[in-house]
C-alpha cells in the first residue's frame, strides 16, 4: 500500500460521499465533453459541406431552408427551378461555375441527387470502386450509403418517390450502381448521385401516360436547386439582389445563414455549456465540503498518521490525492459517458440518415476540461489539506473516538 | 535510554511544567505517573517529538531532542518510536492488515508484507488481518495497536495507560505482553498510567512520578 493506495482505501472507506462526488464530477465533464464532441463534428462537417459554395439558388421560400436542404440534405426543399434559370447563370458573366441539382427521390432513406460530374468534384470525392455515372440511370453510391445498404457496382435498385422511406416505388426504372465512393466525411458520403437526365426520366416515365405527355414534361424540365460559386467577389452583390428580383428564385448565401443558424443554435449549446459548468462547479463545492467533513472525521487518524512519522505535508499529500482520486475518476467516467452519449447520438443520427457524429472522437478542448476539474479539485482540496497540516497531534491522540 | 535534565515546557497562559531529572538505561521499563495536569501528556509528547523543549535537556533513545528541528524529529520518530495511544486509533475504515501497513506509509516505506505476517503471527492475531476494527474485541484491538506500534522495530515503545477500563485478568494479560515484546525487541518502555495495579505488576521498573505545578502569576 502507497499514499495513494491509503488515499483510495479513505476515499471508499464513505462510499455513498464518494459516490455522489463522483457522480456530480461525471456528470458536468460527461455534458461537456458531448457538446465539445458532437459540437466540433457537426461544425467540422458542415463547414466542409460549405466549401466552395458561394451561393443557393432555389425556388422562393426561407434561405436556411435552401441551404439546409441543398447543401446539408437535411430539410426538404422549397420547391424547383426551371432549367432555363441554370442556362441564364451559367450565361451570367460574374459566375463561374454553375452546379444543378434534381431533388425528389430517395433510396431507404437516403437522398437520390441528380447532378453533373462538378459536384463530385467540388467535395473532392474519389472512386473507391467502379466508376463515375455516364447514362441515364447509373448511379454512385456513398460510402455510408454502399456500407450500410451493401451495394456494389453492378447491382440494380428501384428510388422511391419522396424524400422520406415510405415513397411510392419506382420499381420499373431501376439504377444500376455503376461506383462507389470512397469516404470523404462529407455529405457525399449519404447521397446517392446519378447524372440530372436520371432524375428526369425517372419523373417522365412514372407521371406521363402517353408520348405526348412524356414530350410536355420534357419541355418543361426543372430542377430543385443550383449550386453557385463566383468568379469575383463583387458577384456578391450583383448576383444575390438579381436572382431575388427573378420570379420564383430565391437566394441564399451559406456564409451568411450557416452563422445565423450557428448563432441559433449556439444559444443552446450555450445554455448545456452553462449547465455543464455548473453541474462541475457544484461538483467541486461537494468535493470541497467531503474533504473538510473526512478531514474532521479523520482527525483522529491524520493524527496517529503523524505519529507513525509522517510530517505535517504528507498529510497534505493524502488530502490531496484523495481529490485527484476523485477528480480522476470523475473525469475518466466523464469522458467515457460523453464519447458514449456522442456515440449514442452518431448512431440516431445515422438512422435518420443525418450528419455522421462518432464516439471516438477527441478534441483539445477536452484536455482543458480535465485540467479544468482537476485543478477545481485540488482548489477544493487545499483548505482541508491546510487543516489537515495544522492539527493538534498530542490533544488529537488522547480524544476519545 | 531516557534522560531529563532541567526539562520544562509551558503552555501559553499556562504555568510552568517543571520535570524532575531522571535516567533510564536502553531497555530499562519506566512508569509515568502523576495526578490530572501534572504533565504526563505533554511528556509524552515531548518524548515523542510532537513538542519541542523550551528549556533543559531531553534525551530519548539516544538522541537529543532539544537540538532538533520538526522535520528531523518527525523522521526520528518514524524510526525509532512505537507509540500505543490510549484510544488506540485504529483507523476505522481500515482493515487491521492496512492499519499496520500505516505505519510503512507514513514515512513513504515500501510496505514489508512478511514483517507484518510475522508480527501478527507473534501477536496472535493472524485470524484477524482482514478485519475492521468495529469486528474486534477491547483485547484483540490492543494487540493490533501493539502490533502497529512495533512494526518498524522501535528502540522506545511509548504506552499511554494501557489497562483503562479492563479488568484485573486482562491488565495482566496486556502487561505480559507489553513485557514480553519490548524484550523481544530490546526496547526501552515508557508507561503513563495512573493505575497502581500497573506498579504492582512492574516490580522492576523505574518510576517517573509527576506533580501538579503550584499557581504561579504570569507576567
Amino acid at each position: 500500500m502507497s499514499l495513494a493506495g491509503l488515499a483510495w482505501r479513505f476515499l471508499w472507506a464513505r462510499p455513498l460521499v464518494a459516490a455522489l462526488n463522483l457522480a456530480l464530477l461525471s456528470l458536468g465533464v460527461a455534458a461537456m465533453v458531448f457538446l465539445l464532441v458532437v459540437g466540433a463534428q457537426v461544425e467540422r462537417s458542415l463547414q466542409r459541406d460549405l466549401t466552395g459554395i458561394d451561393l443557393v439558388v432555389g425556388a422562393k421560400g426561407s434561405p436556411l431552408q435552401l441551404i439546409l436542404a441543398g447543401v446539408f440534405h437535411l430539410d426538404v426543399p422549397t420547391g424547383n427551378v426551371p432549367l432555363a434559370a441554370v442556362q441564364t447563370l451559367r450565361g451570367n458573366p460574374m459566375v463561374a461555375q454553375v452546379i444543378p441539382l434534381a431533388l425528389g427521390d430517395s433510396l431507404r432513406g437516403y437522398r437520390i441527387v441528380g447532378t453533373t460530374p462538378d459536384y463530385l468534384a467540388l467535395y473532392a470525392g474519389q472512386l473507391e470502386q467502379g466508376r463515375s455515372w455516364v447514362a441515364p440511370l447509373e448511379a454512385v453510391v456513398g460510402q455510408q450509403v454502399a456500407r450500410e445498404l451493401g451495394l456494389q457496382p453492378g447491382q440494380r435498385f428501384a428510388g422511391s418517390h419522396g424524400l422520406g422511406r415510405d415513397g411510392e416505388s419506382h420499381g420499373s426504372v431501376p439504377y444500376t450502381v455503376v461506383g462507389r465512393l470512397a469516404r470523404c466525411d462529407c455529405v457525399l458520403d449519404r447521397l446517392v448521385l446519378t447524372g440530372v437526365e436520371s432524375v428526369w426520366a425517372v419523373h417522365e416515365h412514372h407521371e406521363a401516360e402517353d408520348v405526348q405527355d412524356q414530350k410536355a414534361l420534357r419541355d418543361e424540365r426543372e430542377v430543385t436547386l443550383m449550386l453557385l460559386k463566383y468568379r469575383s467577389p463583387l458577384a456578391a452583390v450583383t448576383v444575390p439582389r438579381w436572382v431575388n428580383a427573378q420570379d420564383g428564385l430565391q437566394s441564399a448565401a451559406p456564409a451568411l445563414e450557416s452563422a445565423r443558424l450557428f448563432r441559433m443554435v449556439g444559444v443552446g449549446v450555450d445554455v448545456l455549456r452553462g449547465f455543464a459548468m455548473l453541474l462541475i462547479g457544484v461538483g467541486a463545492v461537494s468535493v470541497f465540503v467531503a474533504l473538510l467533513h473526512a478531514v474532521r472525521d479523520r482527525e483522529p487518524d491524520l493524527a496517529m498518521i503523524r505519529m507513525l512519522g509522517a510530517p505535517p505535508r504528507r498529510l497534505a499529500a493524502l488530502i490531496m490525492l484523495e481529490a485527484l482520486w476523485l477528480s480522476a475518476l470523475g473525469t475518466a467516467l466523464g469522458l467515457a459517458l460523453g464519447h458514449g452519449l456522442a456515440q449514442v447520438l452518431g448512431w440516431t443520427l445515422a438512422r435518420d440518415r443525418s450528419l455522421t457524429v462518432v464516439g471516438l472522437y477527441w478534441t483539445p478542448g477536452e484536455l482543458w476540461c480535465i485540467v479544468a476539474v482537476v485543478a477545481l479539485a485540488m482548489a477544493a482540496a487545499a483548505l482541508p489539506a491546510r487543516r489537515a497540516i495544522r492539527l493538534d497531534v498530542t490533544r488529537l491522540l488522547q480524544t476519545p473516538r | 535510554m531516557l534522560s531529563l535534565r532541567g526539562l520544562s515546557y509551558r503552555y501559553p497562559a499556562g504555568p510552568a511544567l517543571v520535570f524532575p531529572d531522571f535516567e533510564a538505561p536502553a531497555g530499562a521499563r519506566v512508569l509515568l505517573s502523576g495526578p490530572s495536569g501534572s504533565g504526563k501528556s505533554t511528556l509524552i509528547a515531548l518524548c515523542a517529538g510532537l513538542l519541542a523543549p523550551q528549556q533543559g535537556a531531553l534525551r530519548v533513545a539516544g538522541q537529543d531532542l532539544s537540538a532538533m528541528t520538526a522535520a528531523q524529529r518527525d523522521a526520528w520518530r518514524g524510526a525509532t518510536l512505537g507509540v500505543v495511544p490510549q484510544r488506540l486509533h485504529l483507523s476505522a475504515g481500515l482493515t487491521v492488515l492496512d492499519n499496520l501497513a500505516m505505519s510503512f506509509v507514513s514515512v513513504g516505506m515500501p510496505v514489508d508484507r512478511s514483517r507484518l505476517e510475522m508480527l501478527l503471527g507473534e501477536l496472535d492475531i493472524g485470524a484477524l488481518a482482514g478485519r475492521r476494527p468495529h469486528q474486534l474485541s477491547v483485547g484483540q484491538a490492543q494487540r493490533v495497536a501493539l502490533a502497529r506500534a512495533l512494526v518498524r522495530q522501535p528502540t522506545m515503545l511509548l504506552v499511554d495507560e494501557p489497562t483503562a477500563n479492563l479488568d484485573d485478568e486482562a491488565i495482566a494479560a496486556v502487561l505480559q505482553l507489553l513485557e514480553r515484546t519490548a524484550r523481544h525487541v530490546n526496547a526501552t518502555l515508557l508507561i503513563a498510567t495512573h493505575d497502581a495495579r500497573v506498579a504492582q505488576s512492574l516490580p522492576e521498573a523505574k518510576l517517573l512520578r509527576l506533580t501538579r505545578p503550584t499557581a504561579e502569576v504570569v507576567a
